[in-house]
């Protein structure tokens, strides 16, 4: 299955997808020191973001989710890009900042349909179409 | 509907305005495109929410600016740190771990902002016009500029806020254009008499409701009474952006662009209506407080946002009119300007039966600074009783100023004061 979206921040990724059915916020949502959720609402509570590919509906909370998203990114505790159904501008803030300092870029992609989002376990990978726009291969076998 | 870049804004990005401006646009023109702002407009003036440490990146992208030979380049003031630097005895933090908190404060400083350290800009010189576009950071510093003011805010945070400073710039969508700031979801008070109606913590109460049900919609507030000062206005706003992520208020009959009802709602019906009535205020402020009334007292902390020189005179008059003092801790987070002002009138002549301990360019629910953590403190700030249980693991107990310095009399907990 293949998605389209557009980039907030542009890039390649590849990994497996995990997908949360609530927004999650950065901060207080997750410790940056091991990329783990914390938030104790979350499902995916303990989960570390490290090497996949963070699906959700939207982000959520307060503006300093932007620098803990870029210091996760910063020690490698981060997600390798993050897939929404709607733009949030603290996560392209985070995502932005993460690669105009270190170089390191987690691509945010915002799909044009919000029921595309991808399923727990499904392996995606983001590439760069013609026209710019972000596309998604989704496979939903298990790595 | 996607972004059109000025030619000031190309000039910017192609380095004609030097590297840190370029860089800081780059950043911005992506968190534009994100918004689906059409167009970058100019700001006059930015506060800064950066000096708070969240880790290495914090301080990397203050110092990359800085290497860039970055410089603001309008009037930007700052928003309080993880330190006071004014009275660094009072920091419970080891010596080392406080390098790159105290490095981040300066660092910002070397990048031309104001060292104001206050989440209560709107309290200085630095006050923004009516109408004047801004780029402000700090939840309750936007809303003030928003609501009580009438200049023009997003809701900004970190490294936008800076990013807008140091380019003169923001993205032209949301609250900074006048079709975003009608109100859509209407609030009537009903039924309070007129004792309920002078108390501070009406205002706190109506703050907290308006924050949990508008989310981040436009309220409009009906039936408030006419405010004592702009500190009222002040705990409305700072308890509506903690319980919610409201960036606007209209108040009818008393913010500027709510003259009359119409004028709040832009003449459309309103979205919503809810009525608030005596029961739901008493509900939310029983839902500041986990302490019951008689637990004993560890501290009292004010000034979340920062203490106006108002609010000082009436906690000062209260302080003196009491015959007997107490030592239990009073901690007030206040401006540098403010207390400037208060040393040098010599205010605090006269309050000697008191342990008043003012704090500057921080706050105490977000940094060490508590000498005792067990127990019960005693706030009159609904945006300290929010925060400070998960911040700082304390117990609070929600009252008036009055309250305050009754239960630091009496050792415990006393409500209903005055």
């Amino acid at each position: 299955m293949t998605l389209l979206g557009r980039f907030d921040v542009e890039g390649e990724a590849t990994g497996v997808a995990l997908a949360l059915q609530q927004p999650l916020s950065f901060w207080g949502g997750v410790d940056a020191e091991s990329g783990r959720i914390i938030d104790p609402s979350q499902l995916a509570l303990g989960v570390c973001l490290a090497q996949k590919i963070l699906v959700m509906p939207s982000g959520r909370g307060s503006s300093s989710s932007s620098s803990v998203l870029a210091e996760t990114i910063r020690r490698g505790t981060g997600p390798r890009a993050i897939v929404m159904a709607s733009p949030d501008p603290i996560i392209t803030a985070g995502s932005m900042v993460a690669r105009s300092l270190y170089g390191i870029v987690c691509p945010v992609v915002v799909l044009y349909k919000a029921e595309d989002l991808p399923a727990d376990g499904d392996c995606v990978s983001i590439t760069v179409a013609p026209d710019g726009a972000a596309l998604l291969t989704v496979d939903p076998l298990r790595e | 509907m996607s972004l059109i870049l000025h030619d000031t804004d190309k000039a910017i990005l192609s380095g004609e305005q030097g590297p840190a401006a370029a860089f800081a646009h780059q950043i911005l023109t992506a968190f534009a495109h994100s918004v689906n702002a059409r167009a970058m407009i100019d700001v006059s003036g930015a506060h800064i929410d950066g000096c708070l440490y969240h880790g290495q990146v914090s301080l990397d992208f203050v110092e990359r600016l800085l290497a860039l030979g970055g410089r603001v380049k309008v009037l930007t003031t700052l928003n309080v740190g993880s330190l006071d630097l004014i009275h660094p005895e009072i920091m419970l933090q080891d010596k080392v771990e406080q390098v790159p908190l105290r490095r981040l404060m300066t660092a910002h400083e070397e990048l031309g902002c104001q060292s104001t350290y206050t989440c209560a800009p709107y309290q200085t010189m630095f006050r923004p016009r009516f109408g004047e576009q801004i780029a402000w950071g700090e939840s309750n510093a936007i809303v003030f500029a928003n609501s009580v003011i009438g200049a023009r805010t997003n809701r900004y945070g970190d490294f936008i806020d800076l990013c807008c400073a140091v380019t003169g710039r923001a993205p032209g969508y949301g609250l900074h254009l006048e079709e975003n700031r009608i109100g859509e979801i209407l609030f009537r008070l009903e039924g309070f008499n007129s004792a309920e109606l002078e108390r501070d913590s009406l205002f706190t109460a109506v703050g907290i409701i308006v924050g949990l049900k508008t989310g981040d919609r436009i309220p409009v507030i009906e039936g408030l009474p006419r405010p004592r000062d702009e500190d009222q206005l002040k705990g409305l706003g700072a308890a509506a952006a903690s319980s919610g992520a409201v960036g606007m208020f209209h108040a009818v009959g008393i913010t500027p662009e709510a003259e009359t009802l119409a004028d709040a709602l832009g003449g459309r019906e309103p979205i919503a209506t809810f009525v608030i009535k005596p029961a739901d205020v008493r509900h939310a402020l029983e839902h500041l407080s986990q302490a019951r009334d008689d637990s004993p007292l560890t501290a009292v902390c004010l000034g979340t946002p920062h203490f106006s020189r108002g609010e000082w005179d009436r906690l000062l008059a209260l302080l003196r009119l009491s015959q007997v003092g107490s030592r239990i801790p009073i901690y007030v987070n206040t401006g540098r300007e403010t207390l400037d002002s208060l040393n040098q009138s010599r205010s605090f002549d006269g309050v000697q039966h008191f342990d008043i301990r003012p704090v500057v360019d921080t706050c105490t629910y977000i940094t060490a600074i508590l000498e005792k953590l067990d127990g019960v403190v005693m706030t009159n700030s609904g945006k300290w009783a929010h925060y400070a249980p998960s911040n700082i693991g304390v117990t609070v107990a929600f009252g008036d100023m009055e309250d305050c310095v009754a239960s630091a009399v009496a050792g415990q907990v006393v409500r209903n004061a005055r």
